[in-house]
């Protein structure tokens, strides 16, 4: 996957699991929870779907790469570069 | 003396009806609300469904971290204290308690999950992690209190289908115990959403089928063949009447007497005499007789036997009371199981206004073994004056409660 694919696949999961946001206008460098309501129990969420959606395992002290739109698709892109 | 309690609000949701006019109207106009069903791995089947707006008092978030029987719970409730008057934005939320009846949790939510992995070979790394908070047991009282920042007590109680009245008396105890202010209290039910009860009913020759869906359930009939299983929910906002009155609250009905007690006999056959029994107690808390009941309400389920055995325990209690009516609720809306005993209450409660008591539909034959003096089918009827309803609601392993409400007269009650 490029990484504007994985963008697109990453948006896809988070308005799965943060339905009420608006993302059209999500900024990539800005941290997530700066700019939407998103606990822990989401952060939970989307590393699942990662999980569900393209067996893509992130180890517990690796969801801080999580953080925003941008460290996210820089965290997956060699994870996901074969899909 | 124990403080008198009397209903303030009501907030239901049923097969026919989002709040209690509808639901009323609905009993009166003889319209019923039970749909052909299909459910994964059982099949086709008839279910009654309800059609409440969850997004009226939840975010979309909020409905998928949760369960529908916290959304059906945190409809009720705002409903039921909307319902109320009471200035919600002033009360204190520390005193207010929340005490919901449910006949089974968290089977929706397993079933989801095992059907969700079976999809990955059954590898555990994918069930989901909101599998604990959605099926502990108290979750469904849990989900109002974090939906409307309740911070008095709150929990469930598990009485199988007897569940919706031991709502209902808990939450007049604890106002009696001064544990809370104001008492949220009732019962709810999702178990249109497992299949495992669908299959269980059916497997012990208890699920009702018809080729009419709105016939299926049919208590107390010479045709009946079964149970139509049903969601719903009816949460009352209760509060000891001194208080209901300084703030002059419109007052439902008055909680004169209750009773819940156990058959000791079988998980699941019923116990006519444990059943007339728990009336008696009742009855003698409230210090009334049979024959100053105007309305029954039974549980009658549609079983073959259950009804049957229930009739045979009214028959030895409603001795010579020519002005007590019966009726069954469950023709109309199936059996909503844990918010079953509430609901139907629910819906007998305008009766004090408008003295009408609603008939039994689908009941075209009764059964001998079901034949009760002053049954009503057909047509409502309209009684001279209703002063005291009793509710009836018995549930598996034997539990049985009844409830007694009388309309609200200044005064001694």
């Amino acid at each position: 996957m490029t990484k504007e694919e994985i963008r697109e696949a990453v948006l896809d999961i988070l308005s799965d699991v943060a339905p009420d946001e608006d993302l059209s206008d999500l900024k990539d460098n800005v941290s997530f929870r700066e700019q939407m309501e998103l606990d822990s129990m989401d952060f939970l969420d989307i590393v699942m779907e990662l999980r569900r959606r393209f067996k893509v395992n992130i180890p517990e002290e690796e969801y801080t790469a999580l953080g925003s739109m941008d460290s996210t698709v820089e965290y997956l892109a060699p994870k996901m570069a074969d899909l | 003396m124990l403080e008198r309690v009397v209903i303030t609000g009501v907030g239901l949701t049923a097969p026919n009806g989002n709040n209690l006019s509808e639901f009323r109207k609905a009993l009166l106009e003889g319209r019923g609300g039970i749909l052909d069903y299909e459910i994964r791995y059982f099949g086709k089947t008839h279910a009654g469904i309800c059609d409440f707006d969850a997004q009226k008092y939840q975010t979309k978030k909020e409905i998928r971290r949760g369960t529908r029987a916290g959304s059906i719970s945190i409809y009720c409730a705002h409903e039921a204290v909307n319902d109320s008057g009471i200035d919600w934005e002033s009360v204190d939320k520390s005193r207010v308690g929340v005490y919901v009846g449910v006949t089974e949790h968290g089977n929706v939510e397993t079933e989801n999950e095992v059907y969700n992995i079976s999809k990955y070979d059954y590898d555990t790394s994918m069930w989901t992690h909101h599998h604990n908070p959605r099926t502990v047991a108290n979750n469904p009282a849990g989900e109002i209190t974090l939906n409307m920042k309740i911070s008095g007590p709150h929990y469930t109680l598990g009485a199988a289908c007897a569940a919706g009245n031991t709502g209902l008396i808990q939450g007049m105890q604890m106002l009696q115990l001064h544990e809370c202010d104001l008492a949220i209290a009732g019962g709810v039910s999702e178990s249109i959403h497992t299949f495992g009860i669908f299959a269980a009913f059916d497997n012990q020759g208890a699920l009702a089928s018809n080729s009419d869906p709105l016939k299926a359930s049919r208590p107390l009939d010479v045709n009946r063949n079964g149970i139509v299983v049903s969601e719903g929910g009816c949460l009352f906002t209760l509060e000891r009447l001194s208080d209901a009155q300084a703030r002059g609250a419109k007052i439902y009905g008055e909680i004169v007497g209750y009773a819940i007690n156990s058959d000791a006999t079988d998980f699941v056959l019923p116990n006519p005499e444990r059943q007339a029994e728990c009336i008696e107690k009742a009855l003698e808390k409230a210090g009334l007789r049979p024959q100053d009941i105007d309305i029954v309400n039974l549980h009658a389920t549609g079983t073959h036997s259950g009804d049957a055995q229930e009739c045979a325990g009214l028959r030895k209690v409603f001795v010579d009371c020519p002005k007590t009516h019966f009726n069954a609720t469950k023709g109309f809306i199936g059996h909503a199981m844990g918010a079953a005993g509430a609901l139907e209450l629910a819906g007998n409660l305008p009766a004090f206004d408008d003295s009408f008591c609603h008939a039994c539909l689908n009941l075209d034959e009764v059964d001998e073994e079901c034949a009760l003096p002053n049954l009503v089918t057909g047509e409502p009827k309209a009684l001279e004056n209703v002063t005291c309803i009793l509710n009836t609601s018995f549930g598996m392993l034997g539990i049985n409660s009844v409830v007694i409400i009388k309309k609200f007269t200044e005064g001694a009650n």
